[in-house]
């Protein structure tokens, strides 16, 4: 059986907090590039030419894109022949995220309580999805959850009957009604399927995939370029602003449905479509 | 299209000549206020106690920024969600604040608001949080240091860029601008 420490997952997941929030991927870059030739609108442009240079200013300062920088979100693929030595995988990721977020000068974004709002000064907690898969390797994805796309979600259970076109008026009115409010240009992150908890991960864990990549299913990826150019002729624009591009990508995850229930989930994120992956 | 500069104080003049959809560039003093802030600033105001800040003729910039690396004046600082001041900013205006800065719509009583009191309502680039940093030349905690990112700071900036969603005519960027490149569906 292979060992893993606390102190080897912790160490990792700091570096992946701060490179995540310090450096874009290239293909959100390129996306945004793509973008800036794409687009029409003066104030457009403008809003897409800020961004890149802003990641262009991020790297070179060190200092995260966004000073949001997100609750911690976390998908862990734990290989089932490692064993975790120190303590335990929660311990060893908010450790991780911790040292992070204090070391790479992040602001730290999360209260103790929904309702009594003390701010936990590190961070922490991080939110944890774990699966148990075969192997002897550890998987962790890391995305820094901003707020303000975030509460641009929404879960609703449809029927079946509902079909291809229910979904896609859903999803297309959804980002129309969050406007400006997620920093577009946004990636639009669409779970169908599952139960109401399931759905929402999925729409969550759509947003880890590179951005543009299509889905496996060429009837997925094709719903996707589908609701994309809907989503796009919303006129919505760079920040709202009004113009072409609204949105970089639409992603996709299904899973299994009950015979009863169609379940949807929208996640947006912004054009900060900041994430990490890791294998150990 | 030329930027219009601005600095604070902001006159009547200043306000009137600004259109949704200008560019602006701000040099000099800006205070940031978030939720927070603006709650504490909002209950002084009802209790008719005095302000730690006069807001006549000053710009407010909604913002949380992340905490300063060494040797810089403040770590990244883009606008945060607008709409969460919206309850408010008509009180703000009414003691004397111009111009507002954040990012994404405000509500109605807001957009009257801001033609009755002759003030505006700017967006930053919403996650430019870099480059508007980059603009800041000093900050300082002049208020509520307790609150830390949600403090009021005292920054002065130069060139610091924004574009004009509301201005005092009642125009509105975001339904403007939306409308003309909006296509609709073919069937
Ligand atoms: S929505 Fe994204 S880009 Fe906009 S402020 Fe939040 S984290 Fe930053």
């Amino acid at each position: 059986m292979r060992e893993l420490t606390v102190e080897e997952i912790a160490g990792q997941v700091a570096e992946m907090c701060q490179e995540a929030n310090i450096y874009l991927g290239e293909e959100e870059i390129k996306a945004l590039t793509s973008a800036l030739e794409r687009e029409e609108s003066a104030p457009g442009k403008e809003v897409l030419r800020q961004l890149i240079e802003n990641v262009r200013i991020a790297r070179e300062e060190k200092m995260p894109i966004c000073q949001d920088t997100g609750f911690a979100v976390f998908f862990v693929d734990w290989g089932q022949e490692v064993h975790l030595v120190g303590g335990t995988l929660e311990e060893a990721i908010n450790e991780g995220v911790r040292r992070g977020y204090r070391e790479g000068y992040l602001r730290k974004s999360v209260v103790e309580d929904p309702l009594r709002r003390v701010n936990t000064g590190d961070n922490t907690p991080a939110v944890i999805h774990t699966k148990l898969v075969p192997g002897d390797k550890v998987k962790i994805r890391f995305a820094p959850k901003g707020g303000g796309s975030e509460n641009m979600s929404t879960v609703k259970m449809l029927k079946p009957a509902d079909g291809v076109e229910g979904i896609i008026d859903f999803v297309v009115d959804h980002v129309k009604k969050a406007g400006p409010n997620p920093c577009p240009p946004v990636v639009v992150g669409v779970g169908i399927g599952g139960t109401f908890d399931k759905v929402a991960v999925l729409a969550k864990e759509s947003l880890l995939r590179t951005v543009g990549e299509p889905h496996p299913d060429p009837f997925y990826a094709d719903m996707e370029r589908r609701i994309l150019e809907r989503v796009n002729n919303l006129g919505i624009g760079p920040m709202g602003y009004g113009g072409r591009v609204t949105a970089l990508a639409v992603h996709i995850e299904v899973f299994p449905s009950h015979i009863a229930s169609m379940a949807v989930a929208v996640n947006i994120n912004c054009h900060a479509a900041r994430h990490r992956e890791r294998i150990i | 299209m030329e930027a219009k500069r601005l600095t604070a104080p902001i006159s009547d003049e200043d306000i009137l000549q600004l259109k949704a959809g200008d560019t602006v560039l701000i040099s000099g003093i800006i205070y940031t206020a978030r939720d927070a802030a603006h709650q504490r600033l909002v209950e002084l105001m009802e209790k008719g106690e005095e302000l730690p800040i006069d807001l006549v003729g000053q710009i407010i910039y909604y913002v949380g920024p992340a905490p300063a690396p060494p040797g810089k004046p403040i770590g990244s600082a883009g606008p945060t969600t607008s709409g969460r001041m919206d309850a408010y900013t008509p009180q703000m205006l009414a003691r004397g604040m111009k111009i507002c800065i954040g990012k994404g719509s405000r509500s109605e009583e807001v957009k009257k608001a801001l033609q009755e009191y002759k003030a505006v309502y700017l967006a930053a680039v919403g996650g430019a949080a870099a480059l508007l940093a980059k603009t800041v030349a000093k900050s300082e905690v002049v208020a509520y240091p307790e609150l830390g990112a949600e403090a009021i700071y005292r920054l002065e900036v130069v060139d610091f860029p924004a574009t004009v969603i509301n201005d005092a005519h009642g125009n509105d960027l975001y339904e403007e601008g939306v409308k003309a490149y909006r296509r609709e569906p073919a069937c």
